[in-house]
């Protein structure tokens, strides 16, 4: 029978199957972090439970960490007491671990995929919503609770019921100044945050085929954020050739032999999915939100819609748009912005690194705005170092900071203050995510660039050479 | 974590009739840095239900006392977001047992299942009937049947059915947890394991 490419990884993990009920679904890859495994580890010791393949297991610490100053004790104790118990469980069940300081240390899903961890075929679960980024390479990725996180160290399976199968579709050539990022927020934009939920989502078309990992990572990352439990894009020559000598990676005859088993990880011409939607590159520019969720996006030299052209209730757009301080019909250009985000698993990786120098190089930044540039690791963090990108950014005023999830979420002391806008390459733009009051645009690291240099949302397509 | 069994619940209810509430509202991520599942329901819906000051936000729902009960109503798209089970533990740590709304966020309907809060899907037209309801008489009751897997506004008999798979649905019946089950297998999951080439 046909299969798409989901099915093949999907059957091929499934230990048993309940009548009725969900699959008891195996899971290769586990990642774990400091802030949804501690109950989890909790449920182990009051069951007197083991961990069942503590080497499918990885744990990093990145959500809580500060950004600054990693040599010194985190001065919070809440926070400092969440890295300690990541470390103790990690040796206590002989789980590896890759702790503050430590050089492998970095946002779980950058430091995955870099190390090799990640792998066609592969299904990769982690306390995090953001698993979905490893789609990038082929694998079924997706974030799981707490609950689940504990069965995963204790039986290395999960119960799910097989989700249906989505296929999204984008041909062409993507404009100047169109980044990965701007596809996935113009896809959710499209789809809505919950026009996905329920689905699986394969990416395909040229548009997918011609980015790097890096860029299908991105795309990937934002799966959930439409309501898809994952996405993933088809394993080929690009992925194989990132995931080749990696620390992790096989080698020698056993890698040939995995790659030619990943070759196979393809949909069948005539396998059908649930639903299908296509897109054209054509259509997509540099998008920006203005809203209070992912969904809420437009290209960039657009005006925020009327309450009566977008779908769902008014009042819910409207409390969104009066928490963003914006009105119907405004333009997003020219609007004053006090901060910028570049980072996050979303668009922490060198290719974005590489993105905002290019726009800020020989400029300066505005002198109201203040700027967080946070690598995703420290892989990340050397290559900006080796590239000559530190010396382009620190020319242009901006800083570069240690690895970690920061203003993503602000756990850490990286928070936006109240009633403030940051142009932020993250995922969500939720009310106070980045701190209590914070007002988030979510962009690529162009149009996170070009407000940096401007102080207010600028289009980038005019400051590309 | 084992948690109460859930046959019928007849409750009063909060009506929370916004769209897309993600779970970064229920429960904010600077609340997240417990190593215990403990008093998380002191923070449920933090910066919607108090100021900056910790005092309470008057025109919020939770803080009407009009408005109480085991069962919490929402608008579309609920639990939007993050995977963080903190947001399912704090609606139960507050005291909530079920959450009914038109649509769900697939995640947050897995860890509520998870921890024994029941998610009840409903039509958006019956969503509409008891939010309309609830704001005519706060006292109106809502029974949820869960083994006959029906939602009935209980003054207007009003009535729908909802789905749980056969399977979740003896958990929540029983208290069970899917480790429970998983424990059993070990050795069909073992040998699983072992005929994986990675």
């Amino acid at each position: 029978m046909s299969k798409t490419l989901f099915d093949k990884v999907w059957d091929s993990h499934v230990v048993r199957k309940i009548e009725g009920g969900p699959d008891v679904f195996f899971i290769d890859r586990h990642f774990i972090h400091e802030v949804t495994s501690p109950v989890a580890f909790l449920g182990l010791k009051t069951r007197g439970l083991k961990v069942l393949y503590p080497e499918r297991t990885f744990a990093t610490a990145d959500h809580n960490t500060p950004t600054i100053n990693q040599h010194l004790p985190v001065e919070d104790p809440l926070s400092a007491n969440q890295l300690k118990a990541l470390e103790d469980n990690s040796k206590e069940y002989g789980i590896s671990h890759w702790g503050l300081g430590d050089k492998k240390n970095g946002i779980v899903h950058v430091v995955g995929p870099e190390n090799g961890i990640t792998f066609p075929g592969a299904t990769i679960v982690c306390g995090d919503s953001h698993t979905s980024t490893h789609g990038a390479f082929g694998a079924i990725a997706f974030g799981i609770g707490t609950s689940e996180v504990e069965m995963v160290l204790s039986t290395q399976c999960i119960m799910q019921p097989k989700p249906k199968k989505m296929r999204i579709n984008i041909n062409g050539q993507l404009g100047k100044g169109v980044t990965p990022k701007d596809v996935a927020l113009y896809i959710i934009s499209q789809l809505t945050t919950s026009g996905a939920t329920g689905y699986f989502v394969e990416y395909a078309g040229d548009v997918f085929e011609n980015m790097t990992m890096e860029g299908r990572m991105t795309v990937c990352n934002l799966s959930i954020e439409m309501g898809a439990r994952g996405g993933m894009i088809a394993p080929d020559e690009t992925t194989f050739a990132y995931l080749k000598d990696k620390p992790l990676s096989l080698k020698g005859e056993e890698w040939n032999k995995a790659v030619s088993h990943w070759k196979t990880l393809k949909t069948d011409a005539d396998a059908t999915f649930d639903k299908e939607l296509t897109f054209s590159a054509a259509d997509i520019e540099p998008m920006i939100t203005y809203g209070t969720n992912p969904g809420m996006g437009m290209g960039i030299s657009k005006n925020i819609p009327d309450a009566n052209q977008v779908e769902g209730g008014v009042a819910t757009y409207k409390k969104s748009l009066e928490y963003m301080g914006y009105h119907e019909n405004d333009s997003m250009l020219g609007k004053k912005i006090d901060y910028v985000f570049l980072g996050s698993c979303t668009n922490g990786r060198i290719e974005d690194f590489r993105a905002f120098a290019s726009i800020v190089k020989g400029k300066k930044k505005a002198d109201h705005v203040t700027a967080w540039l946070v690598p995703g690791s420290h892989e990340v963090e050397a290559l900006i170092k080796e590239e000559g990108i530190l010396d382009i950014i620190t020319e242009a005023g901006f800083v570069l900071r240690q690895p970690g999830c920061s203003a993503c979420l602000a756990m850490n002391d990286d928070k936006v203050p109240a009633g403030k806008y940051a142009v932020s390459t993250s995922n969500r733009n939720f009310e106070g995510r980045q701190g209590p009051g914070s007002r988030t645009l979510l962009a690529s690291p162009l149009v996170a660039a070009a407000a940096a240099v401007t102080g207010v949302v600028t289009d980038p397509r005019t400051l590309l050479q | 974590m084992a948690y109460d069994k859930f046959n019928i619940l007849t409750s009063t209810a909060v009506p929370l009739p916004l769209e897309n509430v993600d779970t970064d509202q229920i429960i904010p991520a600077r609340f997240l840095k417990a190593t215990e599942r403990k008093g998380f329901g002191d923070n449920l819906f933090r910066d919607w239900r108090y100021n900056n000051d910790n005092s309470p936000k008057e025109s919020f729902v939770l803080n009407n006392p009009i408005y109480s009960g085991k069962i919490l109503v929402g608008g579309k798209n609920f639990g939007s977001g993050s995977s963080r089970e903190h947001a399912a533990w704090a609606i139960y740590d507050y005291g909530f047992r079920c959450v009914v709304s038109s649509f769900f966020a697939d995640i947050f309907r897995n860890n509520c299942l998870n921890i024994g809060v029941l998610p009840v899907q409903v039509s958006a037209e019956f969503s509409e009937q008891i939010f309309n309801a609830i704001y005519e008489d706060p006292n109106t009751e809502i029974e949820i049947n869960l083994p006959n897997q029906t939602i009935t506004i209980v003054s207007t008999e009003a009535q729908e059915s909802f789905e749980i798979n056969s399977y979740k649905k003896e958990n929540m019946l029983n208290g069970f947890d899917d480790i429970d089950y998983l424990q059993n297998i070990k050795g069909e999951i073992e040998s699983f394991a072992n005929s994986l080439l990675l």
